[in-house]
C-alpha cells in the first residue's frame, strides 16, 4: 500500500503527521513496558530503598536476593520454600496436558473432518457449546465426580481436568485445519489399504505438523498460565505457579516483601514470555488462530 | 467418504472418549448443577427442592447485584478500550513504521502472560503509598491522586486499566493481519481521490475489519464473563464490593461459604447470558453461510 505521488514514489519525509505517528507508538510503547520495567527495578531493590516510594527509580546497587527468596524461601502462609515446588508443579501439569490434547484434538480434528462417522456433527456442536460456557457450571459436580474415582486433589486429576477443557478449541482448530486437507488424498490411501490409524500417522499427522506447533503453543501458554482450575482440582501438593505467586503475594503475614513479590511474579512470567519471544511468529500465529476462529 | 463403510468403526471408536467428555462432563455436569440451583443445597448437595428461591435470593443479594453491575462497567470499556486501542496500534504500524517489528512485540508481551501476574503488577503500580502515587508527589506535586485500587469509585477502572493493557495487543495482531490483506489498489484509488490518510482507515478499512474485529471482541467479551484470577489477583473484589463479579461471587459460594444452592443458581445465570450473548452472533454467522452458500 504505497502512497501515490504524481510524480512516482517519493522518499519518505519527515512531516509533522510522521512525528505524531511515532509520537503515539512511543508513548504507546512506555505505557505496554513501563509495568515490566517497575517489575524488574522493584525486584533488584531492598525493602528500605523500596520504602522511599520511588517506584521508576533506577537500584542503587543491583540486589539478587529478592530472587533467591522468591524461588526457594518466600512463605505461602505459614509455609516458606519458595516458588521453586509452584514452578517444577506447572512443569509437570503443563507438558503432559499439552501433549495429551494435542493428541487427542489432533485425532478428533482427523475424524470429524475427514470420516464423519455417524453423529459427528452432534458431537462437534456438543463440544463447541461446551467451550463457550464459564466452566463455573461444570465445577461442582466435576470435584465430586473427580473425588469419586480418586483423581481430585491429584497430578493426573489436574491433567485430565486440563485436556478436557482443552478439547473444544484444541479440536476446532484441528478440525478446520483437516479440513483443507484435499479429501482424494485420504480416499487415495484407502484405496491403497490403509485404515484410519495408519492414514492418520503416516500421512496427516506429519501434513499437520505447524498446526501442532501452533496448537501446542497456544495449550501451553494457556494451560501454564491457568488459575481456576489449578486452585480447584490440583491439590496442596500440586498447586501450579499461578497459585503459589499469588498465595506469596496476597496472604502474606506481616511486612510484606514487594520485592520478592516482584521477583515471584516475574520467575511466573518467565515461561510464557520466553515461548512469545523465543518462538514469535507461531505464538502470534496461535493466538491468532485462537481468537479468529474460537 | 463412500469407499467403505467398515472403516468408520475406528472413526467411531476414536471418537468414544470425546463423546464422554462432551455428553457426560459438558452436559451431565451441567444438569447436575442446574438441578442443584433449584434444591436447598448448603454445604451438601440436598434433593429437597425449593423452586426458584435460590435464584429470589441470588437477585436479593447486594453482593450479586454489585457484581453484575461491576461485570458490566468492567466488560463494556475493557472490550471498548481494546478494540480501540488495538486498532490503533494496528493503524500506526500499517504506516511503513521503522522498528515496526519491536513495536508489534512490545505490544503484544503483555497478553502471553497470566492474568494473576498482570493483576499484581497493576497492583504495585497503583499502589498508593509506594506506586506511581507516591513517585509522582516525591516530584513535587504532592496533591497528586492515583489511588484506584483502594478507591471504592475507582477500583473497577483499575482493573480495566488493567485489562486493556494485556488485551489491546491481541486486537492489534488481529487488526493489523487484516489491514495487511487489504489490496494496495483500494489504497491507491483512495490517495487519488484526494481522502484523507484517517479517512481512509476509518471508512474503507474499518467496515473491512469488522468481522475480524467482531470476531476478537466477542472473544474479549467471553473472557468477560469468565473473569476472575485478575480480580482475585488485583483486589480480591475489594474494596468493599467494588470489584465483586459474578464468577468469583460463584467460587466464593461454592468453595468458601459452602452455599451450592446459591453458587449454581449463579452459574446457571451465567449460563444464560452467554447463551443470550452469543444467540445472535451464532445465527448471522449462520445465515451469512446460509447466503453464500445459496449464492
Amino acid at each position: 500500500m504505497a502512497r501515490l505521488h504524481p510524480n512516482g514514489p517519493k522518499p519518505a519525509q519527515i512531516t509533522a503527521g510522521r512525528i505524531g505517528l511515532y509520537a503515539f507508538l512511543v508513548v504507546a510503547a512506555l505505557f505496554f513496558l513501563l509495568p515490566l520495567y517497575t517489575m524488574v527495578v522493584t525486584s533488584l531493590k531492598s525493602m528500605p530503598e523500596i520504602r522511599l516510594g520511588q517506584i521508576f527509580a533506577l537500584p542503587a546497587t543491583l540486589d539478587f536476593s529478592a530472587w533467591a527468596t522468591a524461588w526457594s524461601g518466600a512463605c505461602m502462609g505459614t509455609v516458606c520454600v519458595g516458588i521453586r515446588s509452584g514452578f517444577w508443579n506447572s512443569v509437570a501439569i503443563t507438558l503432559p496436558s499439552v501433549a495429551l490434547s494435542v493428541f487427542i484434538g489432533a485425532v478428533n480434528g482427523y475424524a470429524l473432518s475427514l470420516w464423519r462417522p455417524r453423529g459427528a456433527n452432534l458431537l462437534f456442536g456438543l463440544l463447541m457449546a461446551g467451550g463457550l460456557i464459564p466452566y463455573q457450571i461444570f465445577l461442582y459436580p466435576m470435584v465430586r465426580a473427580m473425588a469419586n474415582i480418586d483423581l481430585y486433589n491429584s497430578l493426573a486429576g489436574i491433567i485430565l481436568v486440563h485436556v478436557i477443557f482443552g478439547l473444544p478449541l484444541v479440536t476446532l482448530l484441528f478440525r478446520n485445519y483437516f479440513l483443507s486437507v484435499p479429501e482424494e488424498l485420504c480416499k487415495a490411501a484407502r484405496v491403497d489399504g490403509a485404515g484410519f490409524w495408519r492414514i492418520f500417522f503416516e500421512i496427516m499427522l506429519p501434513i499437520a505438523v505447524p498446526m501442532v506447533v501452533v496448537v501446542s503453543m497456544l495449550q501451553f501458554t494457556g494451560i501454564w498460565n491457568d488459575f481456576l482450575l489449578g486452585l480447584v482440582f490440583a491439590g496442596r501438593d500440586n498447586l501450579p505457579m499461578t497459585v503459589q505467586l499469588n498465595n506469596i503475594v496476597n496472604t502474606t503475614m506481616g511486612e510484606r516483601t514487594y520485592n520478592v513479590n516482584m521477583a515471584a511474579t516475574i520467575l511466573t512470567a518467565i515461561v510464557p514470555l520466553a515461548i512469545y519471544f523465543l518462538s514469535g511468529r507461531w505464538f502470534v500465529r496461535g493466538i491468532a488462530a485462537g481468537a479468529v476462529k474460537g | 467418504m463412500s469407499i467403505k463403510r467398515k472403516p468408520n468403526l475406528s472413526a467411531t471408536i476414536a471418537l468414544l472418549p470425546t463423546w464422554f467428555v462432551a455428553v457426560v462432563v459438558f452436559i451431565g455436569t451441567m444438569a447436575w448443577s442446574i438441578r442443584l440451583s433449584f434444591t436447598n443445597s448448603t454445604l451438601f448437595p440436598s434433593s429437597t427442592y425449593v423452586g426458584l428461591a435460590q435464584y429470589s435470593k441470588l437477585f436479593s443479594s447486594a453482593k450479586w447485584l454489585a457484581s453484575l453491575q461491576n461485570v458490566l462497567i468492567f466488560g463494556v470499556l475493557y472490550v471498548a478500550g481494546c478494540l480501540l486501542l488495538g486498532f490503533l496500534l494496528a493503524a500506526a504500524l500499517d504506516r511503513k513504521i521503522r522498528f515496526e517489528s519491536a513495536f508489534r512485540t512490545i505490544f503484544l508481551y503483555p497478553y502471553a502472560m497470566s492474568f494473576v501476574v498482570t493483576g499484581l503488577i497493576w497492583q504495585w503500580m497503583l499502589n498508593p503509598a509506594l506506586g506511581i502515587q507516591a513517585s509522582v508527589r516525591s516530584l513535587g506535586w504532592e496533591s497528586f491522586v492515583l489511588d484506584w485500587v483502594v478507591n471504592r469509585d475507582m477500583a473497577i477502572y483499575a482493573l480495566v486499566l488493567a485489562g486493556v493493557w494485556q488485551g489491546a495487543g491481541l486486537v492489534m495482531v488481529i487488526a493489523l493481519a487484516g489491514m495487511r490483506g487489504i489490496e494496495g489498489e483500494q489504497w491507491k484509488a483512495a490517495r487519488i481521490d484526494g481522502i484523507p490518510v484517517w479517512r481512509i482507515y476509518v471508512s474503507i478499512i474499518l467496515p473491512q475489519l469488522g468481522p475480524a474485529l467482531a470476531a476478537a471482541g466477542m472473544l474479549l467479551a467471553m473472557g468477560v464473563i469468565k473473569t476472575y484470577d485478575i480480580v482475585v489477583a488485583m483486589t480480591n473484589g475489594g474494596p468493599g464490593n467494588a470489584t465483586e463479579v459474578p464468577a468469583k461471587f460463584i467460587m466464593d459460594n461454592l468453595f468458601g461459604r459452602q452455599n451450592l444452592g446459591l453458587a449454581t443458581a449463579g452459574a446457571t445465570v451465567l449460563v444464560l447470558g452467554v447463551i443470550i450473548a452469543v444467540a445472535p452472533f451464532r445465527y448471522i454467522m449462520h445465515m451469512r453461510d446460509k447466503a453464500k452458500g445459496a449464492a
